[in-house]
């Protein structure tokens, strides 16, 4: 039997195994405007992200191939992290010494806009408090699925991955 | 307890005016529209019934009409299958215990020739397969009858609130639920006579004739006649051997979804899942949507056996995957308290000194699914045992034709794999069946092969390669 991949016995990416899986977009790139990473390291039969994609950023060379992200193409409409059925896509974004990470968030209570959110590692882990900036409601999501783009200190972009909403 | 919001669903839309049924003589609020064990449940009922030989409590497990833990008396009659019976108002319900009889007041009703309904083709379930195939053998021209067990169409669809995955033009990206809602619309256009809370309980044929004989609500014998019969009747969900298995509280993954996801009503406050497959992964997160606490999914196998993609998404929510750890055993009186796991070595020998005590009140076994073949077996299909398609499945044809010449099969009863593939072999079974009917034209073997091309492709990928291997040992030229 050939080895296990650590992700499948524990169920997340580490940021390291993700970068064998896909090439992560360089500093500059992530300054520009935001980019959609894929954390899809599985073949499994699924393409929405590839045919939704306006401008065919994301590569896929048959139906159960791993979706690759051409960056300079990416235009940060994040339209796949909207439709993707895994929840796998998210987009992150430099301003500074803050980052922005959008993703999908299917959870009651959606937050809103400006609200401070518990910020949740690939373990579910507290990591930190971080804004909520942009939200697209479910009806306005081409896939039905909520996602908040949240603010949070930048070394917390490739950890964070959730939000708990704690309200009164 | 009934949930009230939720992310996904809308539960006022299925509940309808309520009613008041009575349980052992007690008067319980339920809703028109959901089934008798969906109510009790939703007041806070576990125990349907008692063991005939130790008394042992019994209550839900597969909550779709395929075991008996949730049989009960009903109205005097014993052997309601309440988890399909829906709730009628002043309905009374009695947990039954020794072998249950009849009630001597009653007699049994005349036999009178039951009313017969013809067709070319019968479809037997209306899940995303039986669906599918009624679709397409009504637009190739066949007279087309459909029958369901279940008070709803859909199948397992109606509790599947996550988004399918493959190409966006066979709803990837969509969720089950909404597949279902498109299905039975396209279904309702068409001229398809359709007959819910139906059972097929047998199937018959007398030379190029077949005879689907079924029950209505329990009472009502109704006959279909076809020249083709399409058996998309789905699978049951798999029990493992651990101590205390038959307690209350232990469910299969599908009832704790038609319990929550179906009827919005809360299945327990914590919960231990059993398997890390796709259907103990999507249940952890969907529990997680409904407000209750997955303290951890266990994996017998040393990995994730689903799409990583669902491992990922309940991870990220703090809910912790054991792999290569087993449940010992289920603990509590009358229903589940406590689940009690364990570490297996790589010989899947339980690690001494390494037991884990949860307390729970729901234990979910995501096991594993079997086929339904009750029907193409009595027809006299030729079965082979095929442990990649999860059991005894029918041999049949490249058109899912079984080696009974006008019986079809589709979905989860040809073996186990999922809503998509399910709807494509439906469409094949569909066009097939209207095809050896008679009706459809000889262009319909085009989109027979469209739907061959697209299945190749959806199991293509490693995911595939379990089924094509069974495949290989089932499907004739």
């Amino acid at each position: 039997m050939s080895e296990i991949p650590q992700y499948l016995k524990e169920g997340f990416l580490s940021v390291e195994e993700l970068k064998e899986y896909v090439k992560l977009p360089d500093e500059d790139r992530l300054r520009q405007r935001p980019v959609a990473i894929p954390e899809c390291p599985q073949e499994i039969p699924c393409t929405p992200c590839a045919e939704i994609c306006p401008t065919n950023a994301v590569l896929m060379e048959h139906p159960n191939a791993l979706p690759v992200v051409e960056y300079e193409k990416c235009i940060g409409c994040s339209l796949c992290v909207q439709i993707c059925p895994g929840l796998a896509f998210f987009m992150v974004h430099y301003i500074g010494e803050k980052a922005r990470v959008t993703m999908p968030h299917e959870i009651l209570p959606v937050p809103k806009v400006g609200e401070e959110v518990i910020l949740l590692s690939r373990v579910g882990e507290e990591v930190g408090k971080g804004k909520v900036v942009t939200v697209i409601p479910r009806e306005k999501s081409k896939g039905d699925t909520p996602i908040i783009t949240v603010e949070m200190p930048r070394e917390l972009a490739w950890d964070v991955r959730a939000v708990k909403v704690v309200r009164e | 307890m009934r949930l009230s919001e939720h992310p996904i669903l809308n539960f006022e839309r299925v509940r309808g005016r309520e009613v008041t049924i009575y349980f052992e003589g007690n008067p319980i609020k339920a809703h028109e529209g959901e089934t008798i064990a969906m109510a009790l449940h939703a007041a806070g009922i576990r125990t349907y019934q008692y063991s005939t030989k130790k008394h042992r409590p019994r209550g839900l497990f597969c909550a779709i009409g395929k075991c008996s833990s949730c049989l009960m008396k009903v109205n005097g009659i014993p052997n309601v299958r309440t988890c399909i019976t829906l709730v009628e108002d002043g309905m009374q319900i009695e947990m039954q215990e020794e072998k249950p009889l009849l009630p001597e007041t009653k007699k049994p009703p005349k036999w009178k020739e039951p009313p017969r309904i013809e067709a070319d083709v019968i479809v037997v379930g209306g899940g995303p397969a039986g669906m599918m195939a009624a679709i397409n053998a009504s637009d190739g021209g066949a007279k087309v009858v459909l029958l369901d067990e279940n008070p709803m169409l859909g199948g397992q669809l109606v509790k599947q609130t996550h988004k399918f995955f493959g190409k966006r033009e066979q709803f990837a990206g969509v969720r089950g639920i909404k597949i279902a809602d498109i299905l039975e619309e396209e279904l309702r256009k068409r001229n398809i006579e359709l007959f819910l809370e139906t059972s097929a309980i047998m199937l018959l044929q007398n030379g190029e004739d077949k005879l689907v004989v079924g029950v209505k609500k329990n009472k009502e014998l109704i006959e279909f006649k076809g020249k083709a019969v399409v058996v998309a009747t789905g699978a049951m969900e798999r029990m493992i051997p651990f101590e205390n298995n038959d307690l209350p509280g232990v469910y299969g993954a599908g009832a704790i979804q038609t319990l929550m996801n179906t009827y919005g009503v809360k299945p327990g406050d914590r919960v231990l899942i059993v398997g890390a497959g796709n259907v103990g992964l999507i249940l952890a997160y969907q529990l997680y949507q409904a407000g209750v606490k997955v303290e951890a999914i266990v994996e017998a196998m040393p990995k994730i056996g689903g799409y990583f993609v669902h491992a990922a998404k309940v991870r990220r929510l703090g809910i912790p995957i054991l792999t290569r750890h087993t449940i010992l055993r289920a603990e509590g009186n009358e229903k589940v308290e406590k689940a009690v796991v364990a570490q297996l070595d790589e010989k899947w020998n339980v690690i001494p000194g390494t037991e884990k005590v949860f307390e729970v009140d729901v234990i979910a076994l995501a096991v594993g699914l079997r086929p339904s073949i009750e029907l193409l077996h009595q027809v006299g299909c030729q079965i082979k045992y095929v442990p990649e398609l999860g059991g005894h499945v029918v041999i049949r044809d490249s058109r899912m034709e079984t080696t009974v010449k006008g019986i079809f099969v589709a979905g989860d009863s040809a073996g186990i794999e999922e809503a998509t593939t399910a709807m494509l072999e439906g469409k094949i079974a569909g066009i097939g069946a209207a095809l050896i009917a008679g009706v459809a034209s000889p262009e319909w073997l085009k989109e027979i092969e469209k739907a061959q091309k697209e299945l190749e492709v959806f199991r293509s990928g490693p995911f595939g390669r379990k089924v094509l291997e069974g495949l290989r040992k089932v499907v004739v030229k």
